[in-house]
């Protein structure tokens, strides 16, 4: 099903995702990827203040090429989210509710989406060009000295995302794979 | 001898840096159009499509295709007629690299220790493998790689008892590991034989080969194209969400090897499977 949401999330909404949507989401995200986490990490095990409140908001894994100049930004599609598996379920508790990025979870991960009514979608990867003409903003936020792997706060416009992991616990990688196998032993 | 100037080997570089993360390759070109023809999945039909778009806006805007933008490998195969002039080789495709990188608005993703993980802000070293060929020329290949499909590349130390069964199994195992990780649609380049290093650096090189052209060796030939037939049948599909295109090629290389041994390497690739090449 296409559908128009807004971000931050809204719990609502939010549960409302099913494995399978095709979304298109209007609003403000925040970018971190592995450095940013790695930081956001130790700052919660030293009691310290996140740069971001994680309630309700969504987290894109992604570090864009540089922007030239008169554009909002560079090349900007999703990275591995995997890498991000053992920092994800203390954000998803602590309120975050949604995370784009590519590729399999853990399982901690996928409880954690269930126990907190959150989403995991895919943006397609390497269509990072493509993406790009949805951003329509981005500003720095925190980590500056990372570069790339900066907080970025960006505004988006019917960015295209696929739910992939409900609150539910369905596993789009899981379904739709076996759907297409045409071999047994073949499927993943 | 025929002197070369150094100062033409940086030049090239920074081109085909910025070229290879603009613009795929026609063979490339063609076989995501053809895939988006055979694909059976609607969803997977429709990322096809963005695909090709995206590659489009890519070339018209001059953005990178991806955003990772690779680390550089760079093949120099160098004739051994030709005597270098105004500076080091070596230098020269460094340098080459950073202006390409920083001209170009590429990413820089490297880090200048693995553990302590300082990006050096310039996407410089490459990593560079030189061979020495007959000739007064020098061919270089830029191939920027990313690391969404490197990190999941693989190498089995099969046993010679393993056999032909044991090197498709070792291929389609490792392609089945990656699911959606590595981007697919995927390019997997596959090195049999050599050494532990040599088998690496074999699947590395198939990548740079055309996707529509096979191994001249025809049982080679044949187990590309039966490995590539068993990957489209595994349903992983483009992005991993479901269909019947998980691999557009599988090309292989091949070198003797050990009476004790059967070194297989896979090295993953996604669907922007990037080179440039020039002969100075």
């Amino acid at each position: 099903m296409d559908r128009h949401i807004r971000v931050p999330l809204t719990d609502e909404t939010a549960s409302s995702l099913r494995a399978g949507d095709y979304v298109y989401l209007t609003g403000t995200i925040y970018t971190a990827r592995d450095a940013a986490h790695k930081r956001m990490n130790e700052t919660i095990e030293e009691k310290g203040e996140l740069p971001l409140d994680m309630t309700n908001n969504v987290i894109y894994y992604m570090g864009p090429s540089p922007a030239r100049e008169g554009k909002v930004i560079g090349s900007a599609g999703p990275t591995t989210a995997s890498r991000m598996d053992k920092y994800a379920p203390v954000l998803l508790d602590m309120g975050l509710k949604g995370m784009i990025g590519k590729g399999k979870r853990s399982q901690a991960v996928k409880d954690a989406i269930v126990r907190n009514g959150a989403v995991y979608f895919a943006a397609v990867g390497g269509a990072g060009a493509l993406l790009s003409r949805a951003i329509v903003a981005s500003e720095v936020i925190a980590y500056d000295d990372l570069g790339t792997e900066a907080i970025r706060k960006l505004e988006i416009k019917d960015f295209p995302v696929i739910v992939v992991m409900d609150s539910v616990g369905n596993d789009l990688y899981e379904t739709a794979v076996r759907e297409y196998c045409r071999e047994d032993g073949m499927l993943v | 001898m025929r002197s070369l100037s150094v100062s033409r080997v940086v030049e090239a570089v920074k081109e085909m840096c910025i070229e290879a993360n603009h613009f795929l390759s026609e063979d490339m070109t063609k076989a995501m159009q053809k895939a988006a023809e055979a694909e059976e999945a609607p969803l997977g039909k429709q990322i096809l499509n963005q695909l090709q778009e995206n590659a489009r806006i890519a070339g018209e805007d001059m953005i990178p295709i991806c955003q990772d933008t690779g680390m550089a490998v760079v093949f120099a195969e160098v004739g051994q007629e030709v005597h270098f002039e105004d500076g080091i080789l070596e230098d020269a495709i460094h340098e080459g690299v950073r202006q390409g990188y920083q001209e170009g608005f590429l990413r820089k993703s490297v880090v200048k220790d693995p553990i302590y993980r300082q990006n050096t802000k310039d996407n410089t070293p490459a990593v560079i493998h030189y061979s020495i060929v007959p000739g007064d020329k020098v061919k270089i290949t830029v191939a920027p790689k990313g690391f969404g499909s490197e990190n999941m590349s693989k190498i089995f130390m099969l046993k010679p008892a393993d056999g032909i069964e044991g090197v498709k199994n070792a291929v389609v195992t490792a392609v089945k590991e990656a699911g959606p990780n590595a981007c697919p649609p995927l390019v997997v380049g596959v090195g049999i034989g050599g050494t532990f290093e040599k088998c690496a650096l074999m699947a590395k090189e198939a990548l740079t080969r055309p996707v529509n052209r096979h191994s001249d060796i025809p049982y080679v030939c044949e187990l590309e194209r039966e490995i590539l037939d068993r990957i489209n049948t595994s349903g992983i599909g483009p992005g991993g969400l479901g269909g019947t295109i998980t691999a557009l090629a599988v090309n292989i290389n091949t070198y003797p090897t050990h009476i004790a041994g059967l070194p297989v390497a896979v090295n993953m690739c996604c669907h922007v499977n990037r080179h440039a090449v020039r002969i100075l």
